[in-house]
């Protein structure tokens, strides 16, 4: 029983916690736009930039 | 490699190796308990005993191999939505060889006999000290990398990773307080009773909610968009998600302790708290899930695909059936039978393990400056060898689990129990060896990983990739 006076309000001084940084969202603009940061993640290109083993074959023939 | 043009792969890279490494071990160490629970003339001696090798193989599959996924597919999430590197290499070195020595030290000491005997909070207090340690420096990299990105919105992964790593931290110091011996490994912790047992099942719920939960959803937000190469089906409701998560998800504790010497009133706002996170759940869910659509043709030759939405399918379903056990009526028959085992391992091997999987799967060519795995074909072969050994782990411990429960239950009409404990343990003996070939199967799984990742590597070499300009629009 004890347990909940530490607890309870732990839990509701992590909700107002919670409730603040939500806050803190909406008045920066985090939620301006809720449609292109969705995009933006599709246009980072993250593939690798060393390219296949035809490449590397050719530069093998062909060092320079 | 100081270059601040480029990203810190390094540190990804490493946790990512040892993500396939720790859970080898971590899936071999069930493995074996899994068979002690068939051959019991398996338990040799004090070290090598089920209750000494059980909570190895717990902290080595949830903080070794969840952990070093999470923490490499954070920080590659991190700096590639941040579009910036990490603020410390030192730090996150520091990072990743910390949290190396800590997994050693629980390897060491679980066997040993060193225990604080609270499920999922094991370790002595010393090494509880360098966790706590270890996770302020990784919070330290995290939040402090998001402070100084070029990207104005922090995106919705980002949300998901900075409230584990939060939530972990709170729930760790809070659930860890104890008196500590000196000179000894030994502590007394400063809870008792049902004020113990209330601290503990708050930390090992949100343990699941937070470090389970939260941190892999991270990782769904990011790697299932990119790997479908479709955006997320509604990012409104992504942030509905994860907002929704982190005001419920704290309450449902008590649902570990219906039925016992927990006030009544806790226990039923525990399954009401429950059944609420079926909503935000299933909104997450739904929205991977949808996410593919227009793309579903590419799960027919995309096995990394297959992984994730496996996995999104599994989450699906054990957020489902988690909440159906909290009701305490339903409760009264699951609790304490191997159903809760089979309901844990639908969410660890299916959803967990599978994301992880598919990540990892994503991230080792691009680390390693590859257009793709050594071999899709293995990868195929790994997603049925999962999916099957998931499904046989899971199938099993639900009929074990209702035949248990209803055995443990059932009276003669003159109000005797109709069958002693061990008639039911019997009665589940054929399932422990299924469970065993269903985990036997979803290891062998990763050891198919393992070859193929070291042969992606050895084609390939580490890479640090350049970080391209911020794009023009917002």
């Amino acid at each position: 029983m004890e347990s909940l006076y530490l607890l309870i309000p732990l839990s509701i001084l992590l909700a107002f916690v919670i409730g603040f940084i939500f806050w803190w969202t909406l008045r920066s603009g985090q939620m301006d736009d809720l449609e292109g940061p969705s995009w933006r993640i599709l246009h980072d290109d993250d593939k690798s930039t060393q390219k296949t083993d035809s490449n590397e074959a050719e530069k093998q023939k062909n060092p320079d | 490699m100081e270059n601040q043009a480029t990203y810190n792969y390094k540190v990804v890279r490493q946790f990512a190796i040892m993500t396939v490494v720790w859970g080898i071990v971590g899936m071999l160490v069930g493995v074996i308990i899994a068979a002690q629970m068939f051959w019991p003339e398996l338990n040799f001696g004090p070290y090598f005993h089920f209750g000494r090798l059980r909570p190895l193989h717990t902290n080595a599959v949830i903080f070794a191999f969840g952990g070093c996924g999470l923490f490499a597919t954070s920080y590659y999430v991190v700096q590639r939505t941040c579009n910036v590197r990490l603020i410390s290499d030192k730090l996150a070195a520091f990072h990743f060889w910390g949290w190396q020595l800590v997994i050693l030290l629980a390897a060491i000491t679980l066997p040993l006999g060193y225990t604080q005997g609270k499920e999922y909070a094991e370790l002595a207090w010393p090494i509880d000290i360098l966790i706590t340690v270890v996770w302020v420096c990784y919070a330290i990299v995290f939040f402090g990398t998001i402070a100084k990105r070029k990207v104005k919105h922090i995106y919705v992964a980002n949300w998901f990773y900075g409230a584990f790593i939060i939530a972990v931290a709170l729930l760790h110091i809070v659930n860890s307080l104890v008196l500590p011996v000196w000179g000894t490994m030994d502590s007394y912790p400063i809870y008792s009773g049902a004020v113990d047992a209330m601290v503990q099942w708050w930390y090992g719920h949100n343990a699941v909610g937070f470090f389970l939960t939260a941190g892999f959803l991270g990782m769904m937000y990011y790697f299932v968009p990119k790997q479908a190469g479709r955006p997320i089906y509604s990012y409104r409701l992504s942030v509905v998600h994860f907002w929704a998560l982190s005001f419920t998800y704290m309450w449902a504790g008590p649902h570990h302790l219906h039925y016992t010497a927990l006030p009544d009133w806790t226990q039923s706002l525990g399954m009401v708290f429950s059944l609420i996170l079926l909503a935000p759940s299933w909104g997450g869910m739904i929205n991977g899930i949808m996410t593919l659509s227009g793309a579903w043709h590419k799960l027919r030759t995309d096995p990394i695909l297959k992984f994730l939405v496996t996995a999104l399918s599994f989450y699906g379903m054990s957020t489902f059936e988690g909440p159906m056990m909290a009701i305490k009526s339903v409760n009264a028959l699951s609790h304490y039978t191997d159903w809760t085992v089979g309901h844990v391992h639908s969410g660890a091997l299916g959803w967990v393990a599978m994301i992880t999987i598919g990540s990892i799967y994503y991230l080792i060519p691009r680390l390693f400056g590859r257009d793709q795995m050594f071999s899709v074909k293995l990868i195929e072969v790994h997603f049925w060898m999962a999916t099957l050994g998931t499904v046989l782990y899971i199938a099993s411990m639900w009929i074990a689990g209702v035949t248990q429960g209803l055995m443990w239950s059932a009276l003669n009409s003159d109000g005797t129990l109709a069958y002693s404990f061990i008639e039911a343990v019997k009665a589940s003996y054929p399932y422990y060896f299924i469970r065993f070939l269903g985990g036997v199967m979803f290891l062998s799984g990763m050891l198919l990983m393992f070859y193929n990742v070291m042969r992606t590597i050895s084609e390939g070499k580490a890479v640090d990739a350049p970080i391209p300009a911020v794009a023009a629009h917002a």
